[in-house]
């Protein structure tokens, strides 16, 4: 049966994998081509990269790191940050990668996902989404709004809603990165995951909050997730790959073993 | 030198990468003649079948192909690939296709809204053999073509030309690899990759031979357990992703860049 995928997130910034903490104190992690290779070969089932400076610094994703990471590893991985235009897709698609993600254009330019779609295919299509908690429910009847710009920037875009319209566009997959898990290593966000990913046909991918490994076995089965992101609690060396897949296994969650 | 063929259906760099990546000289073309120049071609596609046949007619590549199958020259398809090769596809409204296969290719119909469409991520295939199980049992009544394996030691059936062991506890071969005592492979492309490996699958559509005979492989998603390798003679085609699926994928290209196009 198809299994759940763990998918390593590498935020990058000046060519080295960092670990910002709420957009201050950057931490150099490493290298994006060898942890990106190191993970492959730990058994992670994908890989995302997000260029985190594109946006700010008005350029393109950085195309040599997608290709060096393209050259290195041989499992898909999803590149995101500085994809503007159907052309920087096109490039970043071309340089190897899998797919590519989008997150403020596709609120502020939704067309995007359905060109995006006709050209690549869906499959190519990520959304990135970043809801976060809110007390509004005549509004927000999911009770959670979509932000952008790194959370900064409220949309008055219902997540629920949000997510079902980027499926009807053609987008192939969503991820869902909660506002309030980001950081906290205190779980994921699995009431929205859920609300989300039972309402979508597509594969719903949980990001945000991952800490010890029983939150995977959680956002899995409670969040119904196909798919979930992490980043600190393997990036510290704290957890292995192997070890949250040998923890999931355990807890009966199909996974996959042999890499 | 493998060709890939480029028929603008989908992205070709990752196959590119992985052969290089194994040290195998390719090319991406969409030239007739170098298709048919190439020891092994390769055939892959990402996307919808009608925009997949529409490119093929046009860039006038269905003779090359099918030139290329019949002669003996080992082919590889992908994905796409895999499904066009098959006489019909139900996607796009229904889009008759190259024929290379007898059967029709599929869309998933999950009864459980919890199997997602398209099929993302990682699956097991079971091995097949011409589609009988794989043995994984050495006392079990194996099969060959539908011969049953040597009950009787005094015949000399025969299994694609090689004589059937009289002795049963010696290792039997069947296209030319080692029958299952290591249950490695029962064809040359699964060398060295375990049965029940996983590779990574994104589709919405699954072939569907109509000669059981032609399933290599199967996998199973969405009610569905659908032929995810096909394969007769030179003609090898999966659903998966072998330059998506890790070493394991890697193998399996290592082990088509060795192939013969025998089986």
């Amino acid at each position: 049966m198809l299994t759940k995928r763990i998918i390593p997130c590498l935020d990058v910034r000046n060519k080295k994998v960092t670990k910002g903490v709420k957009f201050q104190n950057n931490i150099d992690l490493g290298d994006p081509v060898e942890m990106a290779v190191a993970y492959s070969d730990g058994g992670c089932d994908e890989l995302v990269f997000y260029d985190i400076t594109a946006s700010a610094e008005r350029r393109p994703i950085d195309i040599e790191m997608v290709r060096e990471v393209a050259k290195a590893v041989h499992i898909p991985f999803a590149v995101g940050g500085g994809i503007e235009t159907l052309d920087d897709m096109y490039r970043a698609l071309l340089a190897g990668a899998e797919k590519v993600s989008v997150n403020s254009l596709a609120v502020k330019n939704p067309a995007i996902i359905a060109e995006g779609a006709k050209v690549f295919g869906s499959q190519c299509i990520v959304l990135g989404m970043d809801p976060v908690k809110t007390g509004d429910p005549a509004k927000f009847p999911s009770g959670y709004e979509v932000t952008i710009r790194g959370f900064r920037e409220r949309t008055g875009l219902d997540a629920l809603e949000w997510a079902k319209r980027a499926e009807d566009l053609g987008v192939g997959e969503i991820v869902i990165n909660s506002v309030d898990a980001d950081g906290t290593r205190d779980g994921f966000e699995l009431r929205l995951t859920r609300m989300i990913s039972t309402s979508v046909g597509i594969p719903v991918v949980a990001s945000g909050g991952a800490g010890v490994p029983q939150h995977l076995t959680d956002v899995f089965t409670q969040g119904c997730a196909d798919a979930a992101i992490i980043a600190s609690m393997i990036h510290t060396g704290e957890y292995t790959i192997g070890q949250i897949k040998a923890e999931l296994v355990q807890a009966g969650v199909p996974i996959r073993r042999k890499w | 030198m493998i060709a890939i063929i480029d028929y603008k259906a989908g992205n070709l760099t990752s196959v590119r990468l992985a052969l290089e990546y194994i040290g195998v000289e390719c090319e991406i073309t969409n030239d007739p003649a170098r298709i048919l120049a190439a020891d092994r071609v390769i055939f892959p596609g990402v996307g919808a079948a009608a925009e997949a046949m529409k490119n093929l007619r046009e860039l006038q590549l269905l003779e090359p192909i099918k030139t290329v199958v019949s002669r003996g020259t080992p082919f590889l398809g992908i994905c796409l690939g895999t499904q066009v090769i098959f006489e019909y596809s139900e996607e796009d409204g229904g889009t008759p296709c190259i024929g290379l296969a007898p059967g029709t290719v599929k869309r998933f119909t999950p009864s459980n809204p919890a199997d997602k469409i398209p099929q993302m991520g990682w699956n097991a295939v079971e091995f097949r053999c011409f589609g009988e199980p794989f043995p994984r049992n050495q006392s079990a009544v194996l099969r060959c073509f539908g011969e049953p394996f040597p009950r009787n030691p005094n015949s000399v059936p025969r299994c694609f030309g090689e004589p059937l062991p009289r002795n049963q506890k010696a290792v039997p071969r069947c296209s030319g690899e080692p029958f299952p005592r290591n249950q490695s492979a029962c064809h040359p492309l699964f060398n060295g990759i375990e049965d029940g490996s996983e590779f990574y699958f994104v589709h919405s559509y699954y072939p569907s031979p109509s000669d059981a005979a032609y399933t290599m492989g199967e996998t199973e998603y969405a009610d569905a357990r659908f032929a995810s390798v096909i394969g007769k003679g030179n003609l090898f085609a999966t659903q998966f992703h072998p330059e998506r699926s890790g070493r394991i994928g890697l193998k399996l290209l290592e082990n088509f860049s060795r192939w013969d196009g025998k089986c």
